[in-house]
C-alpha cells in the first residue's frame, strides 16, 4: 500500500511523516513519531487516554486518521510543559496527587487544558462534564477535579 | 488524624514518578519497543463451549511476513497442582489451558492460536487464515444453572471437592466450603425475629485503562527478557518458567509502569505466548490486547448468588447468621469464594455462624482477583440484610452495627481472633462525621454499609544504597500501582533523618532485587515498607560501623541522628558529626560501598474496616440514581502519605459505585459477551460522581514500626450495600440484584408501585 506524505505541526515543530491510509493519528504519534505519551485504552473514542488538541479542538487520537493531520497544528502531552517548566495543570496534578497509576493522566491533562483554554473559570460541574470523556479507574476523579479547579483559580490570580 | 510525630510520615510529598507521569515520559508496557520486533496477535474462540477437533495453520504460515505460529501444542502439559496467584489460587493444569486452549475452547474469547508477523496487518490476515475445526457443545453462563444436575459439564474429570464421600459424577461445582462458629441452628431459636433474603451480583471487570501488553525477547542461548505490565513480575517469571520449562535464572522480567491492575494483573495471559513466539521466530515479539480482548479474555471478578439469614433479638443483637455464597469462577476453578465467605460476617461479633461457599465453573473467562476479591459480593448481601434488621428494629444503622461490631478478642468464623482493630472507631467516626450529622435533603435518602478486608503481608525484598555523594536509592521488587514509591521513600527518609528528596526509590527487575510477592492484598506499604525500613536500618548500622572506624571507637559509641553519625555521649570522645555525604566520600577507606539489605515474610498485617455513607436521590420515572454526597470512613492504621490513602478510598468507592449502579457482563443466548467495550460497559465518568469525602481513622497496626495497615481494598466493599440501603430508604423498594441500573431499578419501581399505592 502506497504511503501518504503528511506535512503538519506537532508541538510547535514542523513535522513530516509517511502513513498508510488506515493508520490513526494515535498510531502515527506512537509508532511513527515516537511520541508515546498518548495511550490507547480502547481504540474506540470512549476512554480519552489518547486525547490530543488539533487546531484548538480536543480530539481522540484513535478516532482521527494520520492523513487528516495535513496542515494542522497538533498538541500532545509531550508539548504541554514549556521547556523544563511544567504547565500549571501538570504541576497541580503532582502536588494534589491527582493521579495514581498515571496511564489516563496524559489524556486527562490535555482535556483539562482544552477546557481551561475555552473556559478559564469553570465550575465543578463544568470540570466534571469537561472531563467526562476521560476515564480514570484509580482516583474516583475527586483529586483530578480539585487539581483542575485549583489550577484555574491560580491562573486567574496570576492574570489579575 | 493523629498529631504528626514524624518529619515525613503523614505528610503530602510529591511522588517521585510525578513529573514523568504528567509529561507522558513514563513508560507503560505498550511504550516499550525493540529493534526488529514482531507483532503478536491472538486468535480467539468465537464459541462459548466447543471441542477443538483440529487446527490447520499451514495457510497462515505460508503468508509472507509470518514468522511464527503457536497453538496449545506448543505449551507442555502441566501437573494438576494448585499454586498461589496473587490473592487467589490457580491450578497449573488450568493456567496453561487458559493462556492457550488445548482440547476445548471454554469461553468466547478463549485463545486458540497466536501468530507473530512483521506488521499488525499481516498478523491479522494470518489469524484469518488459521483453520480451526470446532464441534460446538451446549454451554452454561449462569451460576445457578451451572450448578444444576443436568448442566453442560465443562470439565469431565472434575469432582466436587469438600464433599464426602467424593462424588462419582462430574459437576461444575469445583468446591464446597463451610465455616462454622457456635451453633447457627440453635442461635436462630434464640432470635426474636429472622430475616432471610437472596441476592445476586453480575461479573464486573477491573477496568484498568491500560490493556495487557508484553514484549518478549528470547535469545539463541536460551536467555529470555520480558517487559510487561504486571502487579507481580516475580509471579510472571514463576508462571512463565513453569509453563515454558525455563529455569528461573533464564528469564528476566522488567515491570513497566502499570496502568491500573486492581488484582487483574496478577496472572499471565500474553506473557508466555509472547515468549514462545519469540523463541520460535528468533526475534522480539510485542503483544498488546485490544480493549475488546481485555473484556472477553481477562479478569473479570465473579458474579454470585448469595443467601443470607440473620436472627436478632429485639435489643439489637444479631445472634445467628447463615450465609451461602455461590460464585462463578469462569471456565476454570478458583473463584474468590473463600475470602467471600470469610469476609461476609467479619465486621460483626456474632455468636452463631454458618457460612457455606460454592466455587462454580461456567463458560465465561476465568475470573481474576479484583480489589478485596469476593468480599464485595457477600458484603452486598449481608450489609443489605443488616439494614433490613435495622429497619425492622427502627434502629439507627450505625447504632445497630456498633452494638454488634467486631473488636479486639472477637473470634472470627474462619478461625483467627482479632487483635487491635478499628471497626468500633470507624463506626464512631462515621457517626460523628459532618455528613452523618447533616440533615438529609428533601427528596434524598441516606444509606450506610460497612466492609472488611484482611490485608496481607508475605514475601518482600528491599535494598538501600548510599551513592557516592550521600544520596540514597531505595530498591524494591513491588510494582508501584498507586504511589507506593512515595510512601517507601518517606519511610526511608524518616528512618535516615534526611530529606525526602535525597531518597530515590525504584522498582527493580527480577534479576536486580530478591523475590517479592505481588502488589496485591494491600500489602506493599505494609510488607515492602517493612523490608525497606529494615534495609534502611541495615544501612544505618553500616554507617555507624564506618563512623566508629573513622573515630576508632566501638560501634556502640555511635548513634545515628538527623542524618548523621554522632558520638553517643561525651565519654566516647569529641567528634564532629559525620553526615551521609562525608561517610559516603570516605567509604572506600572504611570498607567499601555502603548498602543495606532486607528480606522478610511479613507477619501481622492489620485487618481493615470501612464504613461508607451515601446520600442519593432516585428518579422514579427513569430509575436513574444521582449520588449527592458520599463519605468513606476507614481505619487506615497510619497514613504514610495521606493523599494517596485518600485516593485509595476515593477510587475504591468509585469502583463500588460503578458496580452498584451500572457495570455488568451481558451475554446473549449463544454465550457471547454483548458489551465488550467502554461504551456499553459503563464505568463511572467524572460527571457521574460527586466529590468523595474521606475520613481517615488511625488505629495503628502494632506489627509495623509506623503502624501501617493496608488500605486499598476495603473501600470497594461497602458501596453496593450503602447505595442499595439508600435506595430502599428512598423508594421503599429493596433491590436484591446488581447492578441497580436505570432499566432494572425503574422496572422494580414499576412492579412495586401498585403495592405501594395500595398501602
Amino acid at each position: 500500500m502506497a504511503k501518504i506524505h503528511v506535512t503538519t505541526t506537532v508541538n510547535g515543530e514542523p513535522t513530516e511523516f509517511l502513513c498508510t491510509a488506515t493508520q490513526t493519528m494515535l498510531d502515527v504519534l506512537r509508532d511513527v513519531l515516537g511520541l508515546t505519551g498518548a495511550k490507547e485504552g480502547c481504540g474506540s473514542g470512549d476512554c480519552g487516554a489518547c486525547s490530543i488538541i488539533v487546531d484548538d479542538r480536543l480530539v481522540c487520537g484513535c478516532l482521527m486518521l494520520g492523513a487528516e493531520a495535513e496542515g494542522r497544528r497538533i498538541l500532545t502531552i509531550e508539548g504541554m510543559a514549556e521547556g523544563d517548566k511544567l504547565h500549571p495543570l501538570q504541576q497541580k496534578f503532582v502536588e494534589l496527587a491527582a493521579l495514581q497509576c498515571g496511564v489516563c493522566t496524559p489524556g486527562v491533562l490535555i482535556a483539562a487544558k482544552a477546557l481551561l483554554d475555552r473556559n478559564p473559570d469553570p465550575t465543578e460541574t463544568e470540570v466534571r462534564f469537561g472531563l467526562a470523556g476521560n476515564l480514570c479507574r484509580c482516583t474516583g476523579y475527586d483529586k483530578i477535579v480539585r487539581a483542575v479547579l485549583e489550577a484555574a483559580a491560580e491562573q486567574k490570580e496570576i492574570a489579575r | 488524624m493523629s498529631e504528626h510525630r514524624y518529619k515525613w510520615v503523614g505528610t503530602r510529598q510529591n511522588r517521585p514518578d510525578g513529573a514523568d507521569k504528567v509529561t507522558g515520559r513514563a513508560r507503560f508496557a505498550a511504550d516499550f519497543n525493540l529493534p526488529g520486533e514482531l507483532v503478536g496477535q491472538v486468535l480467539r474462540s468465537p464459541h462459548a463451549h466447543a471441542v477443538i477437533k483440529s487446527i490447520d495453520v499451514s495457510r497462515a504460515a505460508a503468508l509472507p511476513g509470518v514468522k511464527a505460529i503457536v497453538t496449545g501444542a506448543d505449551f507442555p502439559e502441566q501437573p494438576d497442582q494448585v499454586v498461589p496467584a496473587g490473592e487467589m489460587q490457580v491450578n497449573l493444569r488450568d493456567v496453561t489451558r487458559n493462556i492457550m486452549a488445548k482440547e476445548k475452547a471454554l469461553y468466547e474469547g478463549h485463545a486458540v492460536a497466536a501468530v507473530a508477523a512483521t506488521t499488525a496487518d499481516i498478523a491479522k490476515k494470518a489469524l484469518a487464515l488459521i483453520e480451526v475445526e470446532y464441534e460446538k457443545l451446549p454451554h452454561v453462563i449462569d451460576v445457578r444453572e451451572a450448578m444444576a444436575e443436568d448442566a453442560p459439564i465443562l470439565h469431565p474429570q472434575m469432582r466436587t471437592e469438600g464433599v464426602t464421600p467424593t462424588p462419582s459424577k462430574a459437576s461444575n461445582i469445583a468446591k464446597r466450603l463451610e465455616f462454622t462458629k457456635g451453633d447457627a441452628a440453635a442461635g436462630f431459636v434464640k432470635a426474636d425475629f429472622v430475616i432471610e433474603r437472596e441476592f445476586t451480583t453480575q461479573p464486573v471487570h477491573q477496568g484498568y485503562i491500560e490493556p495487557h501488553a508484553a514484549l518478549a525477547s528470547a535469545s539463541e542461548d536460551g536467555q529470555v527478557q520480558l517487559w510487561t505490565t504486571t502487579q507481580g513480575h516475580f509471579q510472571v517469571r514463576g508462571f512463565c518458567c513453569r509453563l515454558l520449562e525455563l529455569e528461573t535464572s533464564q528469564l528476566r522480567v522488567t515491570p513497566s509502569e502499570i496502568g491500573g491492575g486492581f488484582g487483574g494483573k496478577t496472572v499471565v495471559y500474553l506473557e508466555p505466548v509472547a515468549i514462545r513466539l519469540s523463541q520460535k521466530a528468533g526475534r522480539p515479539v510485542k503483544m498488546v490486547m485490544s480493549r475488546e480482548e481485555v473484556f472477553r479474555a481477562s479478569g473479570p471478578t465473579s458474579g454470585g448468588h448469595v443467601q443470607v439469614k440473620l436472627g436478632a433479638t429485639r435489643d439489637g443483637r444479631i445472634v445467628a447468621a447463615d450465609v451461602t455464597v455461590a460464585l462463578q469462577a469462569g471456565a476454570f476453578p478458583g473463584s474468590p469464594v473463600g475470602p467471600s465467605c470469610m469476609c461476609s460476617l467479619a465486621c460483626y461479633d456474632i455468636e452463631n455462624i454458618r457460612v457455606v461457599g460454592f466455587d462454580v465453573v461456567s463458560n465465561r473467562p476465568k475470573v481474576a482477583a479484583y480489589r478485596a476479591p469476593g468480599a464485595p459480593i457477600s458484603a452486598w448481601a449481608v450489609e443489605s440484610t443488616v439494614d433490613l434488621v435495622a429497619l425492622e428494629l427502627g434502629m439507627d444503622p450505625i447504632e445497630l452495627r456498633l452494638k454488634n461490631a467486631a473488636k479486639k478478642g472477637t473470634k472470627t468464623h474462619y478461625g483467627p481472633t482479632f487483635g487491635v482493630i478499628g471497626m468500633v472507631e470507624t463506626l464512631e467516626a462515621a457517626k460523628a462525621s459532618a455528613h452523618y450529622r447533616s440533615k438529609v435533603k428533601p427528596g434524598h435518602a441516606r444509606g450506610v454499609a460497612a466492609g472488611f478486608w484482611f490485608n496481607i503481608g508475605a514475601d518482600s525484598s528491599a535494598a538501600a544504597h548510599v551513592g557516592e555523594d550521600g544520596t540514597v536509592t531505595i530498591i524494591s521488587g513491588s510494582p508501584d500501582i498507586g504511589g507506593s514509591r512515595a510512601s517507601l521513600a518517606m519511610m526511608a527518609a524518616e528512618e535516615l533523618g534526611i530529606d525526602y528528596d535525597k531518597v530515590r526509590p525504584i522498582v527493580a527487575d527480577t534479576a536486580s532485587i530478591g523475590f517479592s510477592f505481588v502488589t496485591g492484598g494491600s500489602r506493599v506499604t505494609f510488607a515492602t515498607g517493612l523490608a525497606v525500613i529494615n534495609a534502611t536500618r541495615d544501612m544505618i548500622h553500616q554507617l555507624k560501623l564506618r563512623a566508629a572506624k573513622l573515630w576508632e571507637v566501638d560501634v556502640d559509641g555511635v548513634v545515628w541522628q538527623d542524618g548523621e553519625a554522632r558520638p553517643s555521649s561525651t565519654n566516647v570522645g569529641e567528634f564532629e558529626p559525620l553526615s551521609l555525604a562525608k561517610l559516603a566520600a570516605s567509604a572506600s577507606r572504611t570498607g567499601g560501598p555502603i548498602n543495606g539489605h532486607a528480606q522478610l515474610n511479613a507477619q501481622g498485617a492489620g485487618p481493615g474496616f470501612g464504613v461508607h455513607i451515601v446520600d442519593l436521590k432516585v428518579d422514579a420515572d427513569t430509575g436513574i440514581v444521582t449520588i449527592d454526597r458520599y463519605t468513606a470512613v476507614q481505619d487506615v492504621g497510619t497514613a504514610i502519605h495521606p493523599s494517596y490513602v485518600e485516593g485509595q478510598l476515593q477510587g475504591g468507592a468509585a469502583q463500588g459505585i460503578g458496580w452498584a449502579l451500572n457495570e455488568e457482563y451481558i451475554y446473549d443466548a449463544r454465550g457471547k459477551l454483548q458489551n465488550a467495550g467502554f461504551l456499553d460497559y459503563r464505568m463511572p465518568v467524572a460527571s457521574d460522581l460527586p466529590m468523595i469525602e474521606t475520613l481517615l481513622v488511625e488505629v495503628p497496626n502494632p506489627s509495623h514500626p509506623y503502624g501501617v495497615r493496608g488500605v486499598g481494598e476495603v473501600p470497594i466493599v461497602p458501596p453496593m450495600a450503602a447505595i442499595g440501603n439508600a435506595i430502599a430508604r428512598a423508594t421503599g423498594v429493596r433491590m436484591v440484584d446488581l447492578p441497580m441500573s436505570p432499566p432494572r431499578l425503574s422496572a422494580a419501581l414499576d412492579a412495586a408501585s401498585p403495592r405501594l399505592a395500595a398501602e
